[in-house]
């Protein structure tokens, strides 16, 4: 591969840039909703501790999409119901993070497992193969579209309505529970709303990735940012930037979207933690005197 | 403030109460009436239930029997906003997306469902618990800044957002350094007196009470004591409820109970299971 081939990798596709926005319109959309959704919904996930989870739930995904491939129904309907599954198993199970750890840990290698058996079962297209695992939002089709946008706009009107007693319990289950709150259903919904999200992420970042959009813009906005409402907004700002940001550039060449997106979020990132260090050590200054 | 709650009725009223574990009696028959404007400490040592009781009056665990009735009516559901819980100081993880105003509202709108827009007056009411629980100076800066003492007054502003007629501490003074515990113990003592509230304390350490305390509910041993504190802290007293000799000693202003098994190490680690 030569500075030529790169260069074409990179930005062949500039000329035709108006035709191919207009193709890959959907895409963008759904980019736009999940980048929203996943910063918003990063914030609990950073709150509770529930990062690795994101990662056990994408592969039990993964293989529900590869099992989906297989036996030839929907790939969309296969993710949901194997992110469902996870996040239902994870959530009844592990109410303590440290029983929580070792059953993610338990079930993701065998949910991987599984969907590499069903993809080496699987004789169709191969392209489809690893768009589970690392994300090819361009090629979904636009009736699945649809249905990723409408799933993330259930789940970002899900996470609204439980917002206040979610944070509450994510933040001391205790004083929630004594207040009132029903901590153990406020859990359950949003495992599920985190299930459905993670499915959603998986078709557009693919499994191994989903954390880029789940988790880093959150990790980000909390290092430069405080306040209960500044912090999941940024957060959302962060998810949709990567989301679409990665969509927009990647289109331009003929690279997979992926690594746009994961770069984009990690800048940002790095950009914000060395922000939030300065910002700390003048707050520490101050209170030192 | 607020209205009193129907004359007559006592704040919390038990009756006949027992605590079974695994077979183990715990305790039985427990009777217990909490007076308006009265403080009353439980001690006892880890595995007691003390905590259990607590959460019991609030509706999240039941006892092996008896009956209990908070502000005047018995105890159904789970939770109950009407009285004030005042949890164990933790640590809140540094990066805590809230400001310290904000763990106070959670008293106010944690519960609510729905789209997240205050509602009028929640914010003139924040403003109100935050002065009422000298909070003003750290009210805007992030939660998991503050030191442990500045968390726990605002976890207090919390637990009275609703004026509540009944206080539940369970162990509010764990890891707060001297000075700190005597601030929340006069935060807690102040709102008494200034409410006729009723206090019930679950604590390890009597001493930084116990110029406030009315009453003291001692469990060990599957027995309980139930008195003022002269009644209940002298060394026949406890060494009947332990089964083996147990001495109490003042000396200096403090109380120190020596001898008494699992008695004189901090054991509050026995209700932190349920945190995730």
């Amino acid at each position: 591969m030569n500075w030529a081939d790169i260069g074409d990798a990179l930005f062949g596709g500039v000329a035709d840039y108006g035709a191919i926005l207009a193709l890959v319109q959907n895409s963008v959309w759904a980019g736009a909703v999940l980048g929203l959704v996943g910063g918003l919904i990063g914030v609990f996930v950073m709150q509770r501790d529930m990062a690795f989870a994101v990662h056990g739930i994408s592969e039990l995904s993964f293989a529900g999409a590869a099992a989906a491939l297989l036996i030839g129904v929907d790939v969309v309907t296969g993710s949901i119901v194997g992110s469902v599954v996870a996040a239902a198993i994870i959530g009844g199970l592990g109410a303590r993070a440290r029983d929580r750890n070792s059953i993610i840990g338990v079930l993701m290698p065998f949910g991987l497992g599984l969907g590499i058996l069903f993809l080496s079962l699987y004789d169709g297209r191969s392209a489809n193969r690893f768009s589970l695992l690392t994300g090819q939002i361009v090629s979904v089709q636009s009736g699945q579209l649809g249905w990723l946008i409408a799933i993330g706009a259930f789940v970002l009107l899900g996470l609204l309505f439980i917002w206040r007693p979610l944070r509450f319990d994510s933040l001391d289950p205790q004083s929630a529970a004594a207040r009132g709150v029903p901590t153990t259903a406020v859990s359950l919904a949003f495992m599920l709303l985190l299930g459905l999200i993670v499915a959603v992420a998986v078709h557009i970042i693919g499994a191994l990735l989903v954390m880029a959009l789940l988790v880093t813009p959150a990790a980000a906005a909390m290092k430069v940012a405080s306040g209960p409402v500044s912090v999941p907004l940024l957060a959302a700002v962060f998810g949709v930037a990567s989301a679409v940001g990665g969509i927009l550039l990647a289109v331009m060449g003929t690279l997979p979207v992926s690594p746009y997106i994961t770069t984009i979020s990690f800048v940002i990132y790095l950009v914000c933690r060395v922000v939030g260090s300065r910002r700390g050590r003048v707050v520490r200054a101050v209170t030192a005197r | 403030m607020s209205a009193p709650t129907a004359t007559g009725a006592a704040p919390l009223r038990i009756t006949g109460a027992a605590l079974r574990r695994d077979d183990r009696e715990l305790w039985a028959g427990l009777d217990l009436e909490v007076q308006p404007g009265e403080l009353l400490a439980v001690l006892g040592p880890s595995g007691s239930g003390k905590t259990t009781l607590l959460r019991a009056i609030l509706g999240l665990e039941s006892l092996s029997a008896g009956r209990i009735e908070a502000l005047g009516r018995p105890v159904h559901g789970r939770g109950n906003r009407a009285i004030g819980y005042i949890p164990q100081q933790r640590p809140l993880p540094p990066e805590t997306a809230l400001r310290g105003r904000d763990l106070v509202a959670l008293g106010i709108d944690g519960h609510r469902f729905g789209f997240p827009i205050p509602r009028r007056g929640d914010r003139a009411r924040v403003e109100e618990l935050v002065d009422a629980v000298g909070a003003r100076a750290f009210a805007d800066r992030p939660v998991g800044l503050l030191s442990g003492g500045e968390q726990q007054r605002l976890r207090i502003g919390q637990a009275l957002a609703d004026d509540p007629r009944l206080l539940l501490c369970d162990e509010p003074l764990t890891s707060l350094d001297l000075a700190n515990q005597q601030d929340v113990v006069a935060l807690i003592d102040g709102y008494r007196k200034r409410t006729d509230a009723a206090v019930l304390l679950v604590t390890h350490d009597i001493n930084p009470v116990l110029g406030a305390v009315d009453r003291i509910l001692y469990i060990a041993g599957g027995r309980f004591t139930l008195g003022t504190p002269d009644q209940v802290l002298t060394s026949e007293v406890l060494s009947g409820l332990y089964g083996a000799p147990v001495s109490v000693l003042r000396a200096g202003g403090r109380l120190v109970v020596v001898g008494a098994p699992d008695a004189e190490v901090s054991h509050h680690h026995h209700h932190d299971e349920a945190s995730a």
